[in-house]
């Protein structure tokens, strides 16, 4: 960073977002706005099986149908896809098997929508049903019929085990071990635009495909291997995402058959998922059922924690073997764990498959930590508040699982949270029904380690510069609500000390931005975001060297801001940016420079330490108030407040968004968003069904839902991100299920161990209260789970290297990371 | 996109037109007025008829003198100053404000049954064999009834019947007046007493009650009713002249339990009356597992929302609990 | 019974403009106005009238698009988020949206402002309560509402300003 310069311009700015203007004049394309002539449209034939082997697809009468020019069925894509390397068991098309209701089989191509849909009920496909598997302890029960015929063993996608340090000694050695059972039921992304893609040949005869993808780089590898068309001959667009929340991360089958279609007839080919279609992409949280033992001093301060889960995980893999290990992994960044032993087991389900939501993986775990210190707090006497400041990591830490925690906020989050909305005041002292619930969380700005194994760059970008001033940024990153662009623009113009008025920023577009990952793991602000500065900076620099002899300085002493260019010990004298561009264009050619981000090398090293590493850690703290009907069990939450640790605010306006979106969508499931199926009595029907895949029935807080949010953001730059700027757009959610939770501890005495948090679970528990019983309701048991030998690693303080070892003993050989 | 099914589109200019086609087409053609109950259901195929008859260019069912116009929006019937609480309260609750503008009175009286197992898209039905409601042969509700169990999900009929309103229905042999009570059966497929062939064109309301109309439903908005409570009195100073209370969102058919207005009848809304009162609504609210939240729960707190209900018709204020729960405050 | 025509065709005012456009019989207004008409601005998230995205006015009402006949659309007069700028500049709500932080990915976007131009149009000042009961039929999964509430706030606040 330029050293002569420290006042920000543009950085830290409330300012309208780059694409605001398109966003609010209806002039933003979105992929289901895009036409093109001769355009044709694709529907997809989809299973009404959960589990079933497809015996024959016969299309002829759908052939023949006026309008259709295509049948495609699994026997067009022979080759499967899957974002994770180790996963890879999707076919665009089922071609033996189908794994859910809702499972594509077969697309019809015609000249309009309707006549596709028509042609899609003169499809037959003869199915031979197999017993569905309804539920991980199902699974576990019943190894056959196997879903998939690889994975662990029986049904069992992914079993895993980590144990640093000996934590049955921990917890032997503490004062007392609290033990709780948490359930978290699955939701869905339900972003408000549905997928969508249009994939046609351009001039030169190469495929393109403009898609509401988050991560246009992960559909291109994939097209490639799916359609055996090479990289270089495809061009994948993201177009502007209606929402993601990680909805849009796996490759569609929807995005291989448009494609397929294209390459086949030459035509532009279409599709547009209904509503329900989307219900059934899924890839959404994970429904875990969680056992978690912790133990206590009598002073507060925690020994260890044993942590146990069982994913739900639908009928792919999907991100699954990611989301395993998030069930796990950052559970010990926000509190000091002298000992940790995570167990987690993914169960293949006859269900659309689950993947990354918003947070992905943790929030399961995290409600089940928060609410569990809630309990610890009350049987200490003490107050949760202080329960949470005695076991606080600490800036620069290591946990025992390797995880470096880096710059922290979290104490002056917890500090803050509690001052604005006056924890102290009102912890304990509201009148009945009335209370508050505290909780906090962590999330990765952006995840250490690439999807696929590889040493390049996690994000490039490209910086254009030319004589009329303007200047371009190029970068694969894709925006999705989010406000990526405008990152983007606000480095670049404050790098360059222009306003963003003078940048266009050109993103997601493999046929011409620099790789970026893609928009997941909040790690577009950080990673797109340094690339931006290492290129910004480049040019910079390029221009001082220019000017700086007609300016009378050396080059380090050459300030940009506000459009003009100067030496810093004469600020009088100077010239404007497009005169430092024109000189030093005239000097060294045409101006362009790119940067590239690869994150630091995780201090773990034993084999599975890949996941959870990051850069940089985000903190909150969150206090929720709500008041309970005590007659009904009815929930009202009248007010949230949340303290964000952000490192610094790019743009206040869309990181205060953020943390109020993410409060909203943690609230939401908090109180009622549900991916829940029905199996019909087994007697009479094999079916296993989504309950409610419409926008009617999945339920969603309304504007007359959603409380008011105060937000206040604690600023403290970290030096590993771009002018200091972690996370914001997925941290904000984790910690407002279990203060919620919490909150109704505080209101009316019952715990409500599961998410969500229903009238009727309050009710029930509040009956049982009133009856002497436990006034508790949540799961009672947990399944045998078969998990395997655990990784045995040492933790730092007790002489580990990062390194696997033997339990008590010596080391075992490195291994690498996932 | 979800798109219609081909139709053939009528739009007469009268009732006695109306009736005309309905009575000419027979039971492939269907009337439709806002769309919003029947458009959703024709995009996934519940109903395909081959005739749509258009109530939209009539203009005699959009009078408001009197009685009210069946073709009158929600939205108009909310902002009639002269339109008594319950049904006010009703149609203020229905759906969104954008829905509102566009159903009928006349249309969310007619409204379809609903049920978890029926209003999906034809996909989704299929991988359930469909359903007793249509084209299946079990109730998934109740395996072992006879009867399709879909739940009415009107907000104004329950209104209406507790203001003892009735309805003019119009068909080929000419007019006919029932209570509103009368309208419906307690049968999710034929629940509707209406002919095929006649049109619902008017409802008159008498104006001597005091009303009110609570909604349960989990959000806001947007929601159909998970019960619906609306009571009626007549008072004679502080006593209770006569009373009429009535359930929707618990069985096929919404109705009146002419047992609790009995017992109302010549007492004092006292805190133990309101409450026997209440006890005598929510026995009978039998609420099925084919909507949204715990059936058990919603049984439950039956008897709570009857109560709120008499609370406000006693002159409580209960302004805080409506903003909690249905989160509508009667302007 | 008589043949379903393969096309109608009719004149909307949309946007102020006279509109003849030409589609097949079973298409709803949502469908005309992205399909026939290449107005996109217009969004749909369900199509059912469960969302709200749908919304343009009619006759100076919110409707919902997708449940709304186009061939009941002849002579009355639509209005899109198309048609709320003003020549060049933005219309102080749009405005606002883009300042406040109401729009995020902005597809619920065009809808809200359709939502909100009459609110405002009957209702120059309204309260935070009446903006939310009016916007509850838009469903966001963006913003948690909060920065769309003081948006339409902040334009209600600008265009009074502009009245007097």
């Amino acid at each position: 960073m330029n050293e002569t310069k420290k006042r920000l311009d543009v950085i830290g700015k409330p300012r309208r977002r780059v694409d605001g203007r398109a966003k609010v004049t209806g002039q933003l394309r979105f992929a289901d706005d895009l036409a093109l002539p001769r355009m044709l449209h694709a529907k997809l034939l989809r299973s009404p099986h959960p589990h079933a082997i497809v015996e024959s697809v016969d299309a002829e009468k759908a052939r023949r149908h006026p309008g259709v020019k295509l049948v495609l069925t699994g026997q067009d894509f022979p080759v499967p896809f899957g974002i994770m390397p180790v996963s890879v068991d999707e076919y665009p098309l089922a071609r033996e098997r189908v794994r859910y209701v809702g499972d594509p089989v077969a697309a019809v191509i015609a000249s309009d929508e309707q006549s596709a849909v028509e042609a899609l009920a003169l499809i037959e496909v003869r199915y031979k049903a197999l017993r569905p598997v309804c539920g991980p302890q199902d699974g576990l029960e019943h190894p056959e019929p196997r879903i998939h015929d690889y994975g662990e063993q029986g049904n069992i996608h992914r079993n895993q085990a980590y144990e640093f340090g000996d934590v049955d000694e921990a917890l032997r050695n503490a004062d007392f071990v609290a033990e709780d059972l948490f359930f978290y039921e699955g939701n869905t992304h339900l972003p408000m635009e549905q997928q969508a893609s249009l994939a046609f040949l351009d001039q030169d005869g190469k495929l393109q495909i403009s898609s509401s993808t988050q991560n246009p780089h992960y559909l291109h590898r994939q097209l490639s291997r799916v359609l055996q068309v090479p990289e270089s001959r495809i061009r994948v667009v993201a177009t502007p995402n209606g929402g993601g929340f990680g909805g849009k991360c796996d490759p569609g089958g929807h995005e291989f058959v448009v494609s397929k279609a294209a390459l086949v007839l030459g035509r532009p080919v279409k599709i547009g998922l209904t509503r329900e279609e989307v219900f059934y992409v899924h890839r959404g949280r994970h429904p875990v059922l969680m056992k978690m033992k912790t133990g206590v001093t009598k002073e507060g301060k925690l020994t260890g924690m044993h942590l146990q889960t069982l994913l739900d995980g639908g009928g792919y893999g999907s991100h699954g073997p990611a989301s395993t290990f998030y069930t796990g992994v950052l559970t010990p960044v926000t509190y000091h764990y002298p000992r940790f032993k995570f167990e987690a087991c993914r169960v293949f389900t006859n269900k659309p498959a689950c993947g990354p939501k918003r947070g992905h993986g943790t929030p399961q775990p995290r409600f089940g930590q928060e609410v569990q210190l809630d309990k610890i707090a009350e049987r200490l006497g003490m107050d949760p508040l202080e329960l949470r400041l005695k076991n606080l990591t600490k800036a620069g830490d290591l946990t025992a699982s390797w995880l470096r925690v880096g710059s922290t906020g979290l104490e002056d989050c917890l500090r803050k949270v509690a001052e604005i909305s006056d924890w102290k005041g009102k912890r304990g002292k509201l009148p009945q029904g009335r209370g508050v619930g505290l909780a906090c969380s962590t999330y990765m700005s952006g995840a250490g380690v690439a999807i696929y194994w590889n040493k390049m760059p996690h994000s490039g970008v490209q910086v254009l510069l030319d004589r009329s001033g303007t200047v371009v940024v190029y970068c694969g990153a894709t925006e999705i609500g989010q406000g990526s662009d405008d990152v983007l623009a606000a480095i670049v113009a404050e790098t360059l000390g222009v306003d963003t008025g003078s940048v266009r920023v050109v993103t997601g577009d493999t046929g011409i931005t620099p790789v970026d990952l893609g928009s997941y793991s909040s790690r577009v602000t950080i990673m797109a975001g340094n690339a931006a500065v290492q290129a910004a900076e480049r040019l910079r620099a390029s221009l001082a060297a220019a000017v700086c002899e007609t300016l009378g300085t050396l080059p380090d002493r050459v300030v940009f801001s506000q459009g003009k260019v100067f030496a810093a010990d004469n600020t009088g004298a100077g010239m404007s940016f497009v005169e430092a561009v024109t000189m030093a264009e005239a000097q060294l050619g045409t101006l362009s420079a790119v940067g590239s981000y690869s994150p630091p090398k995780p201090p773990g090293r034993y084999k599975g330490a890949g996941v959870g590493p990051s850069p940089a850690y985000s903190f909150s703290a969150c206090v929720v108030e709500a008041e309970v009907d005590e007659r009904t069990g009815w929930i009202h939450v009248p007010k949230i407040w949340m303290a964000h640790d952000i490192g610094r605010a790019l743009n206040p306006v869309l990181a205060r968004g953020q943390v109020i979106g993410g409060v909203y969508m943690g609230l939401s499931e908090a109180l009622m968003e549900e991916q829940s199926f029905r199996r019909l009595p087994e007697k009479l029907s094999g079916a296993l069904v989504h309950r409610a895949p419409s926008m009617l029935d999945y339920k969603s807080l309304t504007a007359l839902d959603m409380p008011e949010v105060e937000v206040a953001l604690i600023e403290d730059p970290d030096p590993n991100c771009p002018y200091g700027a972690k996370e914001v757009g997925q941290g904000p959610l984790l910690p407002v299920m279990p203060a919620l939770a919490n909150a109704i501890f505080d209101a009316v005495g019952v715990r409500i161990d599961e998410i969500p948090i229903t009238p009727d679970k309050v009710l029930r528990a509040l009956e049982a209260k009133a009856e002497g019983k436990a006034p508790r309701v949540g799961p009672d048991s947990y399944p045998s789970v078969p998990y395997p030998e655990p990784t045995f690693v040492l933790p730092p303080w007790e002489g580990g290297d990062g390194n696997e070892s033997r339990k008590g003993g010596e080391k075992r050989a490195a291994a690498a990371v996932v | 996109m979800l798109r219609l099914p081909w139709f053939e589109y009528r739009s007469p200019r009268s009732v006695a037109e109306a009736v005309k086609i309905l009575a000419g087409e027979g039971p492939q053609a269907m009337l439709v007025a806002g769309g919003t109950d029947l458009l959703p259901n024709m995009k996934r195929r519940h109903q395909s008829p081959k005739v749509l008859v258009s109530l939209r260019a009539v203009d005699e069912l959009r009078k408001l003198n009197g009685s009210y116009g069946a073709g009158l929006t929600l939205a108009e019937v909310v902002a009639h100053p002269g339109t008594p609480g319950a049904l006010r309260h009703a149609a203020a609750q229905v759906a969104t404000a954008q829905i509102r503008n566009m159903g009928t009175l006349g249309g969310n009286l007619c409204l379809d049954t609903r049920c978890t197992y029926y209003n999906q898209t034809e996909e989704w039905r299929k991988a359930i064999d469909y359903c007793l409601k249509k084209d299946g042969s079990v109730c998934w509700v109740a395996t072992a009834s006879k009867r399709c169990v879909a739940v009415s999900s009107t907000d104004t009929a329950p209104a209406l019947i507790a203001l003892d309103a009735k309805v003019t229905l119009v068909g080929p042999g000419g007019e006919r007046e029932i209570p509103v009570e009368s309208l419906y059966n307690n049968d999710g497929i034929d629940y509707l007493s209406r002919k095929p062939d006649e049109v619902l064109s008017a409802i008159v309301i008498p104006s001597s009650w005091k009303s009110v109309y609570w909604k349960l439903r989990r959000r806001g908005s947007f929601d159909f009713p998970l019960l619906g409570v609306a009571a009626a009195l007549k008072m004679d100073g502080d006593v209770v002249a006569d009373a009429r209370i009535a359930l929707g969102a618990v069985a096929s058919r919404p109705f009146r339990i002419e047992k609790a207005g009995e017992f109302l009848k010549g007492k004092r809304l006292t805190d133990e009356v309101i409450a026997e009162a209440a006890t005598l609504v929510a026995n009978r609210a039998k609420p099925m597992d084919n909507t949204d939240m715990d059936l058990y729960w919603r049984k439950e707190v039956a008897d709570d929302f009857a109560g709120y209900a008499l609370k406000e018709l006693r002159g409580d204020d209960m302004g805080a609990i409506r903003l909690r729960t249905a989160r509508y405050l009667p302007g | 019974m008589a043949a379903i025509p393969e096309r109608v065709h009719l004149t909307m005012q949309v946007n102020g403009e006279a509109a003849p456009v030409s589609f097949a019989p079973y298409k709803t207004l949502l469908e005309v106005l992205r399909e026939d008409l290449g107005l996109t601005g217009t969004k749909h998230g369900c199509e059912l009238g469960e969302c709200g995205a749908c919304t343009v006015l009619v006759d100076g009402q919110p409707v919902l698009s997708c449940l709304a006949l186009a061939l009941e659309c002849g002579g009355r007069a639509i209005e899109t988020i198309e048609g709320v700028q003003r020549g060049p500049e933005l219309h102080p709500l749009q405005a606002a949206f883009a300042d406040c932080g109401g729009s995020q990915c902005g597809y619920c976007t065009p809808g809200v402002i359709m939502t909100a131009k009459a609110l405002l149009a009957r209702n120059p000042a309204p309260t935070r309560d009446e903006i939310r009961e009016a916007t509850a039929g838009n469903l966001c999964r963006c913003t948690g509402y909060q920065q769309i509430t003081e948006a339409i706030e902040s334009a209600a606040t600008l265009l009074r300003a502009e009245r007097t």
